[in-house]
């Protein structure tokens, strides 16, 4: 990729980005932030490839860093966000009585 | 096809996974399949990855792995409710972290092969900058919000803010200019570090929501600065969308405290200018103590009840008591729903987790714009451990520190009731004339005692 391809695939992601998250209820702002946390997770498959192409030790290990760093984010942001979530369905016990 | 042309669609797929999932995640019925979406993207995205022909062994792969799942899967399941900013925040710190290892590693690895691209370069010194910044401000967030330690507060703290930029600025170009000296890049990144402390130290409480909200953004851009270091289309798109999410939130977060970023980050709180009332003044016999039997009574003949939270109620881990509390009303046919402040807490959306965590439907959870209006048909309104979010003084008295600020109007309500421990002041250190208003009464003490004695007195009525 050319510097300008590079840029132009990061402001068109930022603008994508505004416009499908700009109404989010209230209730859902933690569950975006973890969700979305979880997302940026993704310098998981940078570090991947990294830390495989041994390349130096220091380079080795700096990587194998961000891999488990990066895969905490990954499996405790996915995890922790179907957490929340699954408090959030609609509960079974109907308190409420449709139409009372 | 080759094995480049199978990555490539695959990072198409899951960018485009997700999209759809940031896109579910925004609407309450979608979320849940939203989170799954973002989830597939992820798997794919790492199993395409491990096609990669620079990769010539397998086994440190596994081990960041195994290491990392084990923590997160720890941390996701062990997590209590009430602990989500901490955990939010120490998430933001690792992707802060993990991308400056990540532009670590693949800066070096390309000047040792003679690389010498001004892209890389550049993209380095900006994602050791933000990831560091994220890091350390992270950590602070999250001793402030664990009470371990409340940061480092230095007189002259924004002197020192501007100075360590300008180093780092300095550090950076000195990092471009010279990319085989891995020194600049280090103390780029321990320079980002102590900034990342000074500027978060300062800043607390009410504004603890905005700093959450920018931190998971410029995570967000960290990734992304290292998706240019690495030339990874999907590391600068997904990155980019947890950026542009992360700043919206942001400006939710300042527009609810009618704030700027700046004057949070430069921490101007309006505690600062203090131009409030005199405590004595506003409160000298004015103010109406009550007890839980005459709060029940009045309970007891409401037809709807208007509970407002605020970050008292995390503390007093008051919300299953709360939850009882709700019962109780809707056996008798009392309509109960909550009035949420955006800023309520210490995270965007911190008291619609606990209270959903208490079992308590979402849809009785209603927004500011929705539920002010709704204030004056409002028997009771129970205001418990809020403070600022329902001071009068930002409505009405336009030199006040608060003026301006969006407020849940519960004094138009016919009685309310403010359960807190003591007539202390709130975050921006004013006084609230609410307290002494004819229509309020004081239900002193701990807020999920209190709430369980209301309950206990409304059964015997």
């Amino acid at each position: 990729m050319t510097p300008i391809i590079a840029l132009t695939l990061f402001a068109l992601a930022v603008f994508l980005g505004v416009e499908v998250i700009s109404k989010v209820p209230p209730t859902l702002h933690t569950p975006l932030m973890s969700g979305s946390n979880a997302i940026s997770g993704i310098t998981l498959v940078g570090a991947l490839v990294s830390a495989g192409t041994e390349y130096s030790t220091l380079t080795t290990v700096l990587a194998i860093g961000a891999v488990a760093l990066a895969t905490i984010n990954v499996v405790g942001g996915f995890l922790v966000t179907n957490r929340m979530l699954a408090m959030f369905k609609p509960k079974a016990r109907k308190s409420k009585g449709d139409g009372s | 096809m080759s094995a480049d042309d199978v990555i490539g669609l695959g990072y198409l797929v899951a960018a485009a996974l997700f999209i759809l999932g940031l896109k579910g995640l925004g609407k309450p019925r979608t979320a849940m399949r939203g989170n799954q979406l973002g989830a597939s993207g992820m798997l794919l995205a790492v199993l395409v990855t491990l096609l990669d022909k620079e990769i010539v062994s397998y086994w440190q792969l596994a081990l960041g792995v195994a290491i990392g799942a084990a923590i997160g899967v720890t941390l996701a399941v062990r997590v209590q409710m009430t602990s989500m900013p901490q955990l939010v925040a120490l998430f933001n710190g690792f992707g802060g972290l993990a991308s400056v290892l990540v532009a670590a590693a693949s800066f070096f690895e390309a000047v040792g092969r003679g690389q010498d691209d001004l892209q890389i370069n550049v993209a380095a010194a900006l994602a050791a900058f933000i990831g560091a910044v994220t890091f350390t401000g992270s950590l602070i967030a999250f001793a402030k919000l664990q009470e371990v330690w409340n940061g480092l507060v230095v007189p002259g703290a924004r002197a020192i803010n501007a100075a360590l930029m300008v180093a780092s600025v300095v550090l950076g170009v000195l990092m471009v200019a010279n990319p085989d000296q891995r020194t600049w890049f280090w103390l780029l990144v321990a320079v980002a570090g102590v900034l990342g402390i000074t500027a978060t130290s300062p800043i607390g409480g009410a504004d603890m929501p905005v700093v959450i909200a920018l931190l998971n953004s410029l995570s967000g851009l960290a990734a992304s600065a290292a998706g240019f270091v690495l030339d990874n289309a999907l590391l600068i798109i997904a990155g980019a969308l947890v950026g542009a999410s992360g700043l919206i939130l942001t400006a939710i977060m300042t527009k609810a405290m009618n704030r700027t970023l700046l004057s949070v980050l430069f921490s101007e709180a309006p505690s600062a200018s203090g131009s409030g009332a005199d405590a004595d003044e506003v409160y000298a016999g004015k103010v109406t103590s009550t007890s839980a039997d005459e709060v029940a009574m009045l309970l007891d003949t409401a037809d709807r009840v208007v509970i407002v939270p605020g970050y008292g109620l995390a503390v007093a881990q008051a919300q299953h008591a709360v939850r009882d509390l709700t019962l109780s009303l809707e056996s008798r046919g009392t309509e109960v729903v909550f009035g949420i402040h955006p800023v309520a807490g210490r995270m965007p959306g911190h008291m619609n987790v606990l209270l959903a965590e208490a079992e308590i439907d979402y849809e009785a959870l209603i927004e500011m714009d929705v539920v002010n209006p709704t204030f004056a048909q409002t028997d009771v309104v129970i205001v418990l451990g809020a403070n600022d979010v329902v001071n009068p003084v930002a409505r009405d008295e336009p030199d006040s520190p608060i003026a301006g600020m969006p407020i849940l109007e519960v004094d138009k309500a016919n009685v309310v009731v403010v359960i807190k421990r003591s007539l202390s002041p709130g975050f921006a250190g004013i006084p609230n004339p609410l307290f002494a208003a004819d229509n309020s009464m004081m239900l002193f003490g701990d807020g999920k005692a209190a709430v369980v004695e209301i309950v206990k007195a409304l059964t015997e009525v």
